[in-house]
């Protein structure tokens, strides 16, 4: 994470020597500096700019990172490495370092304490001794001490590596690792003491970092799966086309998307997809249900090859309206990027949000099967078909509403999908096998089954990426898979009493 | 009645068959049928579909000039779908039931791995145009994409340098088959010529299709506290969408951590917010934005291209790339060997490619080796621009030779640079 390089010895001497002149002009000989060929000259360019003190001088920086930069209205393109970038964020942050703005002075130190060279010590020093703000003092000791564990006093080394030990910086811990292997006996106890004592707090960050990946990948198992609970494992419906119900959702998003594409609410059009996804997916499996299913009820096997066929049919289907290529879904801008939880920890907001999506779904889902009549119709009738007839519930237009759910879930399951995965025509081959697998594992029939077999797999799944990389891990989950539905056929939760034999 | 009906029949298909000769010779006379070999569905299609349209972009152009030889060029497409058995079918069915003079196709090492077979018992001509390992010579093929000395070796040397970062630990994160495994460990026995230490390098594979790149992205910010990181991308297909969206979602930066791929481009990177992967690289032999008379040219053709053809994507953004670059440079080479041998016939084609030289939109002049059935290409390491094009920060000064026996592999230095067939028969 230390950036090399030798930028900062003319920024900071600039910075220093020059405070007292008075801001000039920028002229076209620095920003023609600033074009040169080699990026040493460009980095001592980068120096002269901020030296001049000029407002404009962040300016230019700033335009010089997106690699053009204006003069006397002519555009002048400069090449910009991500060396040469690192050291114009450095100098922005060093004309920052100083400012009025609590804010501004905050992300300074931020940027520089991802590793700022040793030059910039003399500036560093003096914004730590004007700095008032706890949290901002905090965090420039920790930049200073980065240069000071170089430096030549032993003592100031020392107190250094003190300092870093206390600090939860992934960079701390690199400072650290080249210190310990130093030939000095104090210095490397020392910093053999810190870099424990960082490690012990990277490492909960690293923790919780592969328990949220577990959940977002139990989320994500758990939306696929749901659907198929109710179509699986309520009906008893073997429907391999389920994977292509969540595909039509994820193709439904991308329509949605072109809708909004030219309107100013962009940003919004998964809010729209959301219904429209369940919508054409439910229909989608209604009708699948009048024209195919029902006529096969009781038939498993008939089931299983029909509506395997139906999901190559799908699939052809949407490749002939769509192409065969994937189709692009943008997050929505609320949706990129994440949130730093810890100093080694970023959540990304495309994962929380379908973490809580999952959770809303399963809950309005519940409501829905406990909670209301149309519920209760459909337990009524995959528990005791001859009865829940006899007492007059219509069972035919109850099969065709619990599968159009089901099949509906299925849909919001490709809305969410399409925000972190690819959306292409064979989007649900991929999941068909996990969905499966989630509901016989959870026990079929089961909610709760499902909900905790989903998160078990997300969790065990990522626990063994982490350990031994994606291939073998997805080959033990399915070996693992098979070995418990051999010793434990009824899954994790078994359903009891008369219903078993229905 | 009965007699006057058989003669009827008989005449008919007489004039039938007359007919059917007839134009199966003016056919020949006319036309010469060429194979496209490109998958079209599947998780390679994201790479793939743009350089079916290329090679027919380049047929077209031929064609408007009178074709090849007085033949019009007639392009037989097929669609492997990303499926590796059946790139081996649809070969066997291009070159002996379509009786394709040469086939332009394959992205994957393993589609090439397992179409070679059927080209050398047949003796077909495959061009293929994507960088890839190395370790193989056939007669039968022309490789028109880098090999690891015209691409990754050069880019790790860079991350190396000083300007690159002066990277010392090595994330490898490849798709799991032979081309990232082959190149990885070439990559890894050229780090420890470098005196890069066991413990510095980390290797990680992922499946075809691999969407979830949670723990790999956690697992780089890990390895990288360990000192200055860089990660050398394999991966394939359409799994770099979700791994960049990834990268840029938990926010790893390319001045911290940069990422060098070798089989993303313009094209991969159409649909990923580029905006947070600024500065992360690529290596290649071709950029789109290379500012060259002759790549102005080919861009502005394959705008034109696109929006007449309405392709998808393109019609609207058109955008060009390395392999695209390759296949382009490939037909131009075989239509070139075709006419200096007056012939179509592979081994006649084949001795005629040996050296032929075009001006490659790259802006230099691209030569087929005389032996080694490689091309000689420039190097251009690029990073990411927030607009999904790169910015060619290393080149070097003009065409590099293809090692394809890469030296860092034991065994190589005894292996001849020409193919193995014909190094018997010298031999």
């Amino acid at each position: 994470m230390m950036r090399s390089g030798s930028k900062g010895a003319a920024l900071v001497a600039a910075l220093f020597l020059c405070a007292g002149f008075s801001a000039h002009a920028l002229d076209r000989a620095a920003v023609e500096k600033l074009a040169a060929e080699d990026n040493d000259e460009k980095i001592a360019a980068i120096g002269a700019l901020v030296a001049e003190a000029d407002p404009k001088a962040a300016d230019i920086l700033r335009q010089a990172a997106e690699g053009e930069v204006e003069v006397d209205g002519k555009k002048v393109e400069i090449v910009v490495n991500n060396r040469v970038r690192a050291a114009i964020a450095d100098a922005l942050a060093a004309l920052k370092l100083l400012s009025p703005e609590a804010a501004d002075r905050a992300a300074a130190a931020k940027v520089l304490a991802g590793g700022a060279d040793a030059a910039m010590k003399p500036l560093v020093e003096k914004a730590l001794a004007q700095e008032k703000d706890g949290e901002i003092r905090a965090a420039l000791e920790t930049v200073l001490a980065g240069m000071q564990i170089k430096g030549d006093s032993k003592e100031e080394r020392l107190a250094a590596i003190r300092t870093l030990g206390g600090s939860g910086n992934p960079n701390a811990k690199t400072l650290l690792l080249e210190a310990a292997a130093d030939p000095d006996a104090d210095i490397k106890r020392e910093a053999q003491i810190g870099l424990r004592a960082v490690e012990g707090r990277l490492a909960w960050g690293e923790r919780l970092g592969l328990a949220f990946a577990g959940v977002s990948l139990g989320s994500i198992l758990l939306l696929a799966a749901l659907g198929l609970a109710i179509t699986y494992g309520l009906m008893g419906v073997i429907n391999m086309a389920h994977g292509e119900l969540i595909m039509i959702g994820a193709y439904t998003t991308y329509v949605v998307q072109g809708l909004f594409r030219s309107t100013s609410f962009f940003d919004w059009y998964l809010l729209a997809a959301i219904p429209a996804a369940f919508c054409v997916s439910a229909l989608v499996g209604m009708g699948l249900e009048r024209s195919v299913i029902r006529w096969l009820y009781g038939r498993p096997l008939e089931t299983l090859l029909a509506t395997w066929g139906i999901s190559l049919v799908l699939i052809q289907l949407v490749r002939t309206l769509f192409g065969a290529q994937n189709v692009q879904v943008e997050n929505p801008a609320f949706m990129s990027g994440g949130v730093q939880a810890l100093a080694n920890l970023v959540l990304p907001w495309n994962r929380i949000y379908i973490i809580l999506f999952a959770a809303v779904v399963l809950v309005l889902m519940w409501l829905l099967l406990t909670r209301t009549r149309v519920g209760l119709h459909v337990r009524g009738v995959t528990q005791n078909r001859a009865m829940a007839s006899c007492v007059g519930v219509p069972t035919a237009r109850v099969d065709t509403w619990a599968f159009g759910l089901g099949s509906g879930i299925a849909g919001l399951a490709g809305c969410a999908l399409s925000q972190v995965g690819n959306v292409g025509p064979d989007l649900g081959q991929g999941y068909i096998v996990d969905s499966f697998m989630v509901v016989v594992f959870g026990g079929v029939g089961q909610l709760a089954g499902t909900v905790l077999a989903a998160l078990v797999l997300g969790f065990a799944n990522k626990l063994l990426e982490s350990w031994s990389g994606a291939v073998l891990a997805k080959i033990a989950v399915l070996v693992f898979i098979i070995v418990f539905i051999q010793r434990r056929p009824q899954g994790l939760f078994a359903l009891k009493g008369r219903a078993v034999e229905a | 009645m009965k007699r006057r009906s058989v003669v009827k029949v008989l005449t008919l298909a007489a004039s039938i068959a007359a007919i059917g000769a007839s134009s199966s010779v003016l056919a020949q006379a006319k036309t010469v049928k060429v194979g496209i070999l490109h998958s079209l569905s599947g998780t390679m299609a994201i790479s793939e579909t743009v350089l079916k349209d290329t090679a027919l972009m380049a047929i077209e152009e031929i064609n408007a000039k009178g074709g090849v030889m007085g033949h019009k060029i007639e392009p037989v497409v097929v669609d492997p779908a990303s499926n590796w058995p059946l790139f081996a079918e649809k070969a066997r069915q291009l070159i002996t039931q379509d009786k394709v003079a040469v086939v332009f196709g394959c992205w994957t090492s393993v589609s090439r791995k397992s179409v070679l077979p059927v080209f050398e018992e047949l003796n077909g001509l495959l061009f293929y145009p994507v960088q890839y390992e190395g370790e193989e010579i056939s007669k039968n093929v022309f490789y028109t994409g880098a090999a690891p000395n015209q691409q990754a070796i050069p880019a790790v040397e860079y991350l190396m340098s000083k300007d690159g970062g002066g990277a010392k630990r090595w994330f490898l994160l490849g798709t799991d088959y032979v081309y990232p495994r082959t190149t990885n460990k070439i990559l890894r026995a050229f780090l420890k010529s470098k005196g890069v230490a066991e413990k510095d390098i980390e290797e990680v594979y992922t499946p075809f299709g691999h969407s979830d790149y949670q723990t790999i992205v956690a697992n780089i910010k890990k390895f990288s506290a360990g000192g200055k990181t860089a990660v050398v991308s394999t991966i394939n297909g359409d799994s770099n969408v979700p791994f960049y969206k990834e990268l840029g979602n938990q926010g790893l930066k390319a001045t911290d951590v940069p990422v060098v791929a070798f089989s993303v481009g313009e094209e991969e990177l159409r649909g990923v917010d580029t905006k947070p992967l600024v500065g992360h690289l690529a290596a290649w032999n071709y950029f789109m934005s290379l500012k060259t008379p002759e790549n102005a040219v080919f861009t502005k053709k394959w705008g034109d291209y696109a929006k007449a053809k309405s392709i998808a994507g393109h019609k609207d953004k058109p955008l060009t790339n390395d392999p695209m670059e390759a296949t382009y440079i490939g037909v131009y080479m075989w239509k070139q060997a075709v006419e200096k041998a007056k012939s179509f016939d592979v081994d006649k084609v084949r001795v005629a490619t040996y050296g032929q030289t075009f001006k490659a939109p790259s802006g230099i002049v691209s030569k087929m080796d005389e032996q080694n059935h490689h091309l000689h290409k420039a190097v251009f390491i690029g990073e990411v621009k927030a607009d999904g094009q790169f910015n060619v920060v290393w080149k070097t000064k003009g065409p590099v030779k293809a090692q394809p026996w890469s030296p860092f592999i034991p065994g190589n230095e005894k292996k001849k640079d020409i193919p193995a067939l014909m190094a018997d028969k010298k031999g």
